[in-house]
């Protein structure tokens, strides 16, 4: 029993970091109706820049507010130079640039920081939580990270006229044209704020999976199938889903003989087509009808 | 978000943009230039030229693949990396292990890429255009560690991988071992265009086209939709797996990292070079995928990706029809030449 405690524990705060990824990415899905399948290389990317800016010295919470701003004008820069002229390309294009982003910014930070696995260092220690042996510091750490970070959101998203723009947005954008929200701006800004969680998602995660370019391959493909299981369309469903895949990875992981380490991505990409096959639009999201 | 869409031709896009060409293949006078040129080439450079223009037409033919399935059904993949390296390792292990004849382990790799694609298709038939290019992404990204599984270690070398042997040349032919296998990979090269070229311009080709066209439009047409994109799924992935045989002679080597998502991409950005939908464009796109890593990582180390992506860039803001603009281009040239 302890276990399984200890596993499904484990399985949230690893699900937290899935959570923040399946957001970043249902976050651009929703505003350009695309998959950025770079989202991973871009939080990669901005654990980097968090690296150097502790190599050089900054404490561990400035560096991790100043990437977050970084990686938030990142995100926009990337909106607005490489993907507005494409809004109106075909699926293909898009997906073409989303694939050019990944290739450059994994060969970028390669080039920069090369390929040798990184130390990243962790603020919240790896000591027991709180005296139990089932969960550390750090990953309880992770958890609490997330949940502060959803519950900004959901206040940003429910209270704010920003908020209420980029929903309205993202819902009807001729409609939100004509009562005077700037659309362009609040697709730019979702790209921001979806790098900057990207970012926080990769500061995370990177004490646990060493920091090197390759990192985020594995943490996107599931981020993906979370997203996938929570629905494409629904936010909240993305961060359950984010934390039911760590919660089935982990127990999977433990319970089933046979699969280990090794099978770790195989297990993503069968939950990927098969929630895609038997229920497309996941657990919280809703059919798209389309006119013809 | 919202379940009403505005407009849906402005809210939705289509698929890819192709522009309207009857023929998908080549004059008659460039290509019979191009095959002399592609046979008469490599009686004047070194072996390893020949060795790189081997692995130009494997290439060439997995991105021809690709195009069939994108440029001819409009659906995407991500994942070309997988069934590459599904026929690779079919065509290593039976002639590491089983000890056939390489030119069987061809259709063997097909037939088996064939049937893989095929079932992965299934899924296909309800997911359009991003989920399928999802699912496969992800496809591509897991396909080196199911190789790497232990169960299946004692066929496929775990992460050893398998070296495989290079066939001499056969009835005494005085050839080098490269040349032969240079000429081997012509003649099936040559034969998979020619049968992809008549493919689609059959009933069948013509029925993908109208479901890349406008799926709805096909469907009230009496096209069946499920079939043929789970055909089209299945004859680009076996097409892929005998380039994968094909390129795991060739390279006398299969390993799992040699597969990874980089390949899949390398494929993508042929096709985006080579023009979608234009299959000779498949062998420029090639060319791009073999000689541009070399110029790159001549500069520096690791340099290709950031190449290659940028270059995809370039691609699809100024020539987003790829190689094709720049025949269409040398086509009216030439024509102009003539009539002056």
């Amino acid at each position: 029993m302890e276990l399984f405690i200890n596993q499904v524990l484990a399985g949230i705060s690893t699900g937290a970091i899935y959570a923040c990824m399946a957001l970043a990415i249902v976050m651009i899905f929703q505003a350009i109706d695309h998959l950025n399948f770079a989202q991973g290389e871009m939080a990669m990317f901005a654990t980097f820049i968090a690296w150097q800016l502790m190599q050089w010295g900054v404490p561990y919470w400035w560096a991790f507010l100043l990437t977050l701003a970084i990686s938030f004008a990142g995100g926009v820069i990337i909106e607005r130079l490489l993907f507005k002229p494409l809004a109106k390309a075909p699926i293909l294009t898009n997906v073409a640039g989303f694939i050019a982003l990944f290739a450059i910014i994994n060969s970028v930070a390669g080039l920069i920081w090369d390929f040798t696995i990184k130390q990243f260092p962790t603020p919240f220690g790896s000591s027991p939580f709180l005296g139990s042996q089932l969960i550390s510091t750090h990953q309880a750490g992770m958890i609490g990270v997330t949940l502060a970070l959803l519950i900004a959101l959901f206040l940003f998203f429910r209270f704010t006229r920003i908020g209420l723009a980029m929903r309205a947005a993202a819902a009807m954008p001729e409609s939100a044209r004509l009562v005077g929200i700037n659309t362009g701006w609040m697709v730019a800004l979702g790209w921001g704020m979806a790098s900057a969680i990207g970012a926080i998602a990769g500061i995370l995660i990177a004490p646990v999976v060493f920091l090197e370019p390759n990192m985020m391959g594995g943490v996107l493909i599931y981020g993906f199938a979370a997203a996938v299981l929570g629905g494409l369309t629904s936010p909240l469903g993305s961060v359950i889903g984010g934390f039911l895949v760590g919660i089935f990875e982990n127990l999977v992981g433990t319970y089933i003989p046979g699969v280990g380490n090794e099978l770790k991505l195989p297990i993503a990409l069968a939950l990927i087509v098969i929630v895609l096959v038997v229920k497309p639009t996941g657990l919280m999201g809703h059919t798209v009808v389309k006119r013809v | 978000m919202s379940t009403i869409q505005e407009t849906a031709a402005e809210a939705h896009p289509a698929n890819i943009d192709v522009p309207s060409k009857k023929n998908m293949g080549l004059g008659r006078t460039a290509s019979w230039a191009m095959l002399i040129v592609l046979a008469l080439l490599p009686l004047f450079v070194r072996n390893f030229v020949i060795f790189q223009m081997t692995m130009l037409l494997i290439y060439a033919i997995a991105v021809l693949a690709l195009n069939i399935l994108t440029g001819g059904s409009g659906q995407f993949s991500l994942g070309q990396s997988a069934f590459y390296a599904i026929g690779a390792y079919t065509a290593a292990i039976l002639i590491e292990h089983g000890g056939v004849n390489y030119v069987l382990t061809l259709p063997a790799a097909g037939i088996i890429c064939f049937a893989v694609g095929f079932l992965f298709g299934f899924p296909a038939l309800r997911l359009s255009g991003i989920y399928l290019a999802l699912a496969t992404f992800a496809l591509a990204v897991a396909m080196p560690q199911l190789l790497k599984l232990g169960v299946i270690e004692h066929w496929t070398g775990g992460v050893q991988g398998l070296v495989v042997t290079k066939p001499d040349a056969p009835f005494g032919l005085p050839m080098s071992q490269d040349m032969w296998l240079y000429y081997f990979t012509l003649v099936v090269s040559l034969a998979i265009y020619i049968a992809s070229v008549n493919l689609l311009r059959s009933r069948s080709g013509r029925a993908m086209m109208a479901i890349r066209d406008n799926e709805i439009a096909a469907a009230a047409m009496g096209v069946d939709l499920s079939i043929y994109k789970t055909l089209a799924f299945g004859v680009s992935a076996g097409i892929t797996g005998v380039a994968g045989a094909l390129g795991a002679i060739a390279v006398q080597f299969v390993a799992p990292d040699s597969y990874t998502f980089q390949l899949a991409i390398a494929l993508f950005l042929g096709m985006v070079v080579g023009g979608v939908g234009w299959l000779p464009g498949s062998l420029a796109g090639a060319a791009f995928i073999v000689f541009v890593p070399n110029i790159a990582e001549g500069i520096s180390k690791g340099l290709s990706g950031a190449f290659f992506g940028v270059l995809l860039f370039v691609v699809i803001y100024l020539v987003p029809h790829g190689a094709r603009q720049g025949a269409i281009y040398a086509e009216t040239l030439f024509n102009k030449l003539k009539r002056s």
